[in-house]
C-alpha cells in the first residue's frame, strides 16, 4: 500500500475499518510507528537498584530493560548475538549477567558480551565487542522509561511536549513520596491495539459500560465518578497525545488539602493518624490514594489513567495484550498504598468490575467490524470545550467528545504516510 | 437431598473434626453452583469474615499487601455477585458457559472443627466460539459453622498461569 493510500484511511471524523482488520496494514504499523517512536517499556521503581532487570516489549520485539551497576538504564534486545536463543525469560529481577542458554554467551548489564566459551573456535581476530546486545535508545521521564529504535527522533521531552504537565501533575497521586508500581494486571482481548487506544480517552462509554461498577459504589462515590457531569474535556496535547478530564476538582492533588474527608476515606485517615502521621500527610495521602481525575494518553502505547498506568501491546491484527499496572507511594504508609492495590483490584484486570466489560465491548467492536466491505469508524462526537479550560491555543471538545482520538489518528497518518 | 445437606454431621456424632470425604462433597457442591450460577447460595457458603483470593503471582503466600486479582471480604463477595446477576454487565450477561471439575485433594491440616485442603481444578470456558481452558490449584480452608455444615474460610485459586495474561473473566471460579 502507498504512503497515498495510508492518507485516505484516515479523515477528519472518521477512520477505515481496515485499520482494525488488514494484517497488512498491521505489519507496517508494527515497523512505521512502534520501530520509529518512543514506546512505553517500564517505571524506574520497576529496577530498584543495581544489576536489576525487567523483561518487555517495543512493539512485536521482546527487551530487557536493565540497571547497570552504575545505575544506569538499558533497553537491550532479548536475543543473543549468535543463534538468537533469548537470553532471559524471567520476568523482573537481579542479575550482574545475562548467560545464553544455548552456547554459554554471556553479557554484561549494559549489553556487552563478556565471555563466549572455547573462544579458540573462532578466528584469531573473532572480537567480542563487534557482537554486544542491540542497544536500543532510551530516555526517562518522571521515572517513566521509554525506548526508541530511533536514533534521529526529537529527544523524549520534545515529543512529550505538552503532556509533561499532565505527567507531573499525575505523579501527584505519590503523595510527596513518589510513585512506585505495586503490581501488574496483564489480559487480553481479541481486537485491534487501536480499539483500545480509542478508549482511554472514551467517556462517552463509561456510564453504559461501567453500570455495574457505579451500581457498587456508595452514593458520594458514584457521584464522583459521574464522569460526564462535572465540566470536564478533551484535549489535544500533540503528536497523538490527549488528556481527558472528567474530575476536574482532581486535576491537582496538592489542592483543597483543607476540604472534608470523604466519608469512603475516614477508615483510612484514622489508620493513618492512629500510625502517628500528621494531620497534612493524612490529608496529602488520603487525598491522592484514589488518583488522579483525569486519563492522558500517550501516543502510541501507555496512558496514565487516574490511578494507574495502561499499558498496550499489539499481538496481532486481531490480539491486543494490556497491562494495568497498579502504583502507589515509594515509601509512604502501607495502609495508603493497601487501599490503592483493593481499589485497584476493585475496577481493573481479568475479574475487576470494570476490566471484563470494556474488554468484552472491544472485543464486540472486533467482531462487528468484520462486517460491511468499505464502512468506516466514526470519530465525529464533541461540542466545544468548556470556556477557559483548555490551554490557549489546544484544540479541545467537551468530555464525552471523541477530539482524544482524532488526534491519536492524525499522529498514525503523519507516521504511515510519511 | 443435596450434596451438602447429605453431608452435614449426624446427632451425636464424635468429633467435629471434618473428613475428606466431607470436605470433597462440599468443594465438589460449590463448583457445581458456580456451573450453575447460583451465586446467592453460593454467598451463603461462606464465613461471615472468608477470603476470596485470585492472586496475580504464582505461590504467593501473603496477599493482602500485594495486587491479586480478587481479594474479597463478604462484601466486595456480595456486590460482585449483586453485578455478575444484575444484567447489566456485558460481559456476564450472558457469561461464558463454564464447565469444571475439582479433583486430586489432599488434606493439608485439619482439627476441631477446620479442615484445610489442596486441589486441582480444570476448567473449561465457552463464549463467541472461543473454547478456553483455565487450570488451576486451589487451596480451601473450611471451618465448621453453628449449624454444623462447613463454611469456607479461605479459598485460593491459582491459576496455573496466574502471573500471564487473561482474557475477561465474567463468572466466578
Amino acid at each position: 500500500m502507498s504512503n497515498h493510500d495510508y492518507a485516505t484511511l484516515v479523515r477528519e471524523d472518521r477512520v477505515h475499518t481496515s485499520l482494525y482488520r488488514d494484517a497488512a496494514i498491521f505489519d507496517e504499523e508494527m515497523d512505521r510507528i512502534f520501530k520509529n517512536t518512543w514506546v512505553w517499556v517500564a517505571h524506574e521503581s520497576d529496577l530498584p537498584g543495581k544489576n536489576t532487570f525487567k523483561t518487555s516489549w517495543v512493539g512485536r520485539e521482546a527487551v530487557i530493560v536493565t540497571r547497570d551497576r552504575d545505575l544506569k538504564l538499558h533497553v537491550l534486545l532479548n536475543r543473543c548475538r549468535h543463534r538468537a536463543a533469548s537470553v532471559c525469560e524471567k520476568k523482573q529481577g537481579k542479575a550482574s549477567v545475562f548467560v545464553c542458554p544455548y552456547h554459554g554467551w554471556s553479557y554484561d548489564p549494559d549489553g556487552r558480551l563478556r565471555k563466549v566459551p572455547h573462544v579458540a573456535g573462532y578466528p584469531a581476530d573473532f572480537d567480542t565487542s563487534e557482537s554486544p546486545l542491540i542497544s536500543l535508545r532510551v530516555e526517562t521521564y518522571q521515572g517513566m522509561i521509554f525506548a526508541t529504535f530511533n536514533q534521529e527522533i526529537e529527544p523524549l521531552e520534545t515529543f512529550l511536549g505538552p503532556a509533561r504537565k499532565w505527567i507531573d501533575l499525575f505523579m501527584k497521586q505519590g503523595a510527596g513520596y513518589g510513585v512506585k508500581t505495586l503490581g501488574e494486571h496483564k489480559f487480553r482481548f481479541p481486537g485491534n491495539w487501536k480499539i483500545q487506544l480509542e478508549n482511554t480517552t472514551d467517556a462517552y462509554h463509561f456510564p453504559i459500560v461501567h453500570k455495574t461498577f457505579l451500581d457498587s459504589l456508595d452514593e458520594d462515590t458514584e457521584n464522583v465518578f459521574d464522569v460526564l457531569g462535572q465540566g470536564g474535556w478533551v484535549e489535544d496535547l500533540g503528536n497523538g497525545h490527549s488528556v481527558m478530564v472528567m474530575i476536574p476538582d482532581l486535576i491537582d492533588l496538592e489542592d483543597n488539602l483543607d476540604a472534608p474527608i470523604p466519608e469512603r476515606f475516614a477508615e483510612l485517615a484514622d489508620e493513618l493518624r492512629a500510625e502517628g502521621h500528621d494531620d497534612a500527610t493524612v490529608r496529602k495521602v488520603v487525598r491522592a490514594v484514589g488518583g488522579s481525575g483525569f486519563n492522558l494518553n500517550l501516543f502510541p502505547n501507555v496512558a496514565c489513567s487516574m490511578a494507574f498506568f495502561r499499558v498496550l501491546r499489539p499481538v496481532t491484527v486481531e490480539e491486543t495484550e494490556i497491562m494495568h499496572v497498579a502504583i502507589g507511594m515509594d515509601g509512604g504508609p502501607a495502609a495508603g498504598n493497601r487501599m490503592r492495590l483493593r481499589l485497584h483490584e476493585h475496577f481493573q484486570g481479568p475479574m475487576g468490575f470494570g476490566t471484563p466489560d470494556d474488554a468484552e465491548g472491544w472485543e464486540r467492536v472486533q467482531r462487528g467490524a468484520a462486517a460491511g466491505t468499505d464502512l468506516w469508524i466514526m470519530l465525529n462526537r464533541g461540542v466545544e470545550a468548556p470556556e477557559g479550560v483548555a490551554d490557549a491555543g489546544h484544540n479541545a471538545g467537551d468530555v464525552s467528545a471523541e477530539t482524544g482520538m482524532r488526534a491519536a489518528y492524525q499522529q498514525w497518518k503523519r507516521m504511515m504516510a510519511a | 437431598m443435596s450434596v451438602l445437606e447429605e453431608v452435614k454431621p449426624m446427632d451425636g456424632a464424635e468429633t467435629t473434626v471434618p473428613t475428606l470425604a466431607e470436605a470433597t462433597a462440599f468443594v465438589w457442591g460449590e463448583a457445581d453452583m458456580l456451573d450453575r450460577l447460583d451465586y446467592k447460595p453460593w454467598l451463603k457458603l461462606w464465613n461471615i469474615t472468608g477470603k476470596y483470593i485470585i492472586p496475580t503471582l504464582y505461590g504467593q503466600v501473603d496477599y493482602a499487601e500485594v495486587l491479586n486479582i480478587v481479594y474479597d471480604d463478604q462484601t466486595m463477595r456480595e456486590a460482585r455477585v449483586r453485578r455478575l446477576l444484575s444484567g447489566f454487565s456485558m460481559s456476564s450477561a450472558p457469561p461464558a458457559r463454564t464447565v469444571r471439575t475439582v479433583s486430586r485433594f489432599v488434606v493439608t491440616t485439619a482439627g476441631e472443627g477446620f479442615i484445610e485442603l489442596r486441589a486441582a481444578q480444570m476448567l473449561a470456558e465457552y463464549k463467541y466460539g472461543h473454547m478456553r481452558f483455565l487450570p488451576a490449584d486451589l487451596r480451601f480452608r473450611l471451618v465448621r459453622g453453628a449449624d454444623g455444615g462447613l463454611l469456607i474460610d479461605e479459598k485460593v485459586v491459582t491459576l496455573v498461569n496466574a502471573e500471564d495474561y487473561q482474557f475477561g473473566i465474567g463468572y466466578l471460579l
